[in-house]
């Protein structure tokens, strides 16, 4: 039983999601990877170094420069009769790209799994994060995303696979990548940080969010956002976090401003430790938060990049 | 050009759903039921298209109970000019929804397929993606806008980074995301306008797809409870909680 785990990555790095996808992988048995994309032979060394993977496929062409899934999925169908699994990450690369694969194989996608019971068994959130269900499969190939959050990622070095060129595979026409307008910051990424430190519509507008700067900054936190923030235009839709955004589930998630709707807790409740503050002392995210402060933002903000800078 | 807009009546998005106590499945019975949000979007997105001149009929397809029918007169209400019931009591997958809707396509030729990026109770966000591949179109996931250009289409995605800018060759798959547009409420005079038109009802047979499971549910359980906390009452309690007890800074 082998699995092959599609990588997402960035500059010659491997975004962490993958690296949770790789560790999921490894339940289930030897573990291969792909790398594809255009001039990515960085990329493809740093997922030989992965532990436990035992075999770098490296796809590198012009057609994969920007993660398309047409051809992206014609390359992982023409790689699956090696495979009993294919698996990566759930982001908006895997979500794209793995239920093409599934449907040209005659295979029901299993989506966002949290836990791997057997080769066929996986447990995945439904309605929100609300119910948790066992799943069995009956097809003959697996197709599958992984829910980052919910595995502990391999460490980026202690392997050393083999790296071997992939098959030259015919490209669908039809679709062209014309640009990318991607946020650039500074700070980690929201699925990957330690801390996060998020606003909703309480933030009033996009200066305002500058009035977390201080905090994210001391405690090298991402900042993220409700979709209120989001819809409202106080910051990129990249920030949201929740059911139809990103899920984290970092060591310590500051909500601020936030409500806390069912959507917005299913992304961020399986954070360690979760702060609330808010100035209405009956808004439901009080009833996840470890520690609640009720309080209006616009002072205790100020004060809190105060006391933390005090050290 | 014909637009069809698959639409799935799920629990409605303010209703916090129990688990049943037969670990079965979850509550179903009595609790409100809605059409999917992203759905909304989308037969939002093919209205306009229409108004703008660009599309000629949308098609609204459900796939379920009897009772998706209300979903799709909503749609109707809201714009769509016919419906179709694929009725089943199965439990559809995306699988089996995705090729049951390969075979309408097959039969009414529409030059886009407008689906939600996810329905909101599976959350598997998958169907979009499969029926492209089946029909063997392009796709432009997670729209945040489209813009229809002669036998192209130009669509920005709301990619992890940001957003990405891909052009498609018609005919084409899109999947809406949030920001894609603010659906319209139906009016009164459209809601009795919707009543008159028609819905035809087909069996998963009947397009030749058995739409027999593949993932069987084996159970289905509450997630861990989480411990309210407790209020702090100041800033400075707060940081030193973090520091001292919770260790997390
Ligand atoms: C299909 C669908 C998908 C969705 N997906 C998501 C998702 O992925 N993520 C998500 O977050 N939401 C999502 N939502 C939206 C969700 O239902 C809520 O509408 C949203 O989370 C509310 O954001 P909010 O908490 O910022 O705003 P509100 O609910 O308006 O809350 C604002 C809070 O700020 C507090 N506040 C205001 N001023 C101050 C102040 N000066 N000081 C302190 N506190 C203050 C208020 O007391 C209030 O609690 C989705 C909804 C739908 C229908
Ligand atoms: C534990 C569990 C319990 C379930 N219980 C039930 C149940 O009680 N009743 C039941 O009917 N199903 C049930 N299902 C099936 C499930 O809700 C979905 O119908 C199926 O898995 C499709 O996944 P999705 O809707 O998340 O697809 P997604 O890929 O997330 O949907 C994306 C888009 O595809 C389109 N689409 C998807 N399905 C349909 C459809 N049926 N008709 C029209 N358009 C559609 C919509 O445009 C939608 O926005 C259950 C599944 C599980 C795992």
């Amino acid at each position: 039983m082998t699995a092959l785990v599609l990588i997402d990555h960035e500059g010659g790095l491997l975004k962490q999601p993958s690296r949770s996808a790789v560790a999921a992988a490894t339940k289930l048995g030897e573990v291969h990877v792909l790398v594809a994309g255009s001039g990515v032979q960085a990329a493809a060394d740093a997922a030989a170094r992965l532990p436990g993977v035992s075999k770098v496929i490296l796809a590198d062409a012009p057609a994969y420069a920007n993660a398309l899934a047409e051809p992206l999925a014609a390359l992982i169908v023409a790689l699956a009769p090696g495979y009993s699994h294919l698996m990566a990450a759930t982001t908006a690369n895997g979500k794209n790209v793995m239920p093409r694969v599934a449907a040209v194989l005659d295979s029901q996608p299993i989506s966002d799994i949290a836990e791997v019971i057997d080769a066929d068994t996986f447990v995945r959130p439904i309605y929100a994060g609300n119910a948790m269900a066992t799943v069995k499969s009956s097809d003959a190939k697996k197709v599958i995303t992984v829910r980052a959050a919910s595995f502990d990622p391999v460490p980026n070095e202690g392997g050393s696979a083999s790296i071997e060129a992939a098959p030259a595979v015919d490209m669908p026409a039809g679709s062209r990548w014309v640009s990318a307008e991607l946020s650039k910051s500074e700070r980690p990424e929201l699925t990957a940080a330690r801390v996060v430190v998020s606003g909703g519509r309480g933030m009033q507008n996009g200066d305002n969010f500058k009035l977390l700067d201080p905090i994210a900054d001391k405690l090298g936190a991402a900042v993220g956002a409700s979709r209120a923030a989001v819809d409202a235009g106080f910051v990129p839709n990249d920030y949201q976090v929740g059911q139809t955004g990103k899920i984290v589930a970092p060591e310590l998630y500051i909500a601020i401003g936030i409500s806390g709707a069912i959507q917005h807790l299913a992304g961020m409740k399986d954070s360690k430790v979760i702060v609330a503050i808010n100035k209405d002392e009956e808004a439901p995210i009080f009833q996840v938060a470890d520690y609640g402060l009720v309080a209006d933002l616009f002072v205790a903000l100020p004060e809190l990049a105060a006391e933390l800078e005090r050290g | 050009m014909k637009i069809l807009v698959p639409v799935k009546r799920v629990v409605d998005y303010n209703v916090k759903v129990r688990v049943k106590s037969d670990n079965t499945g979850v509550e179903t019975a009595g609790v409100k039921m809605s059409m999917n949000p992203f759905d909304e979007i989308a037969i939002e997105e093919a209205v306009r298209l229409k108004e703008k001149g660009v599309a000629t009929e949308i098609i609204a397809v459900s796939m379920g109970v009897a009772a998706c029918q209300e979903t799709i007169r909503t749609a109707l209400a809201m714009g769509a000019d016919r419906g179709i019931l694929v009725e089943s009591d199965v439990d559809l997958q995306p699988l089996a929804v995705a090729k049951m809707l390969r075979a309408i396509v097959e039969k009414e030729g529409p030059k886009l397929v407008i689906l939600g990026k996810q329905a909101i109770d599976d959350d598997m966000s998958a169907t979009g993606q499969m029926l492209a591949a089946l029909l063997g179109w392009p796709q432009g996931t997670f729209a945040s806008k489209v813009t229809v250009e002669g036998d192209s289409m130009t669509v920005i995605r709301e990619v992890d980074g940001g957003l990405e800018t891909v052009v498609l060759n018609l005919p084409a798959i899109i999947t809406t995301d949030l920001r894609l547009n603010e659906p319209r409420y139906a009016s009164l005079p459209n809601i009795m306008k919707a009543r008159k038109k028609t819905i035809d009802i087909v069996k998963p047979g009947d397009l030749g797809v058995d739409p027999t499971p593949r993932l069987v549910v084996i159970k289905v359980e509450e997630p861990p409870k989480r411990q309210a906390g407790r209020k702090v009452a100041s800033v400075a309690e707060l940081v030193d909680k973090l520091r001292n007890e919770a260790k997390v800074i």
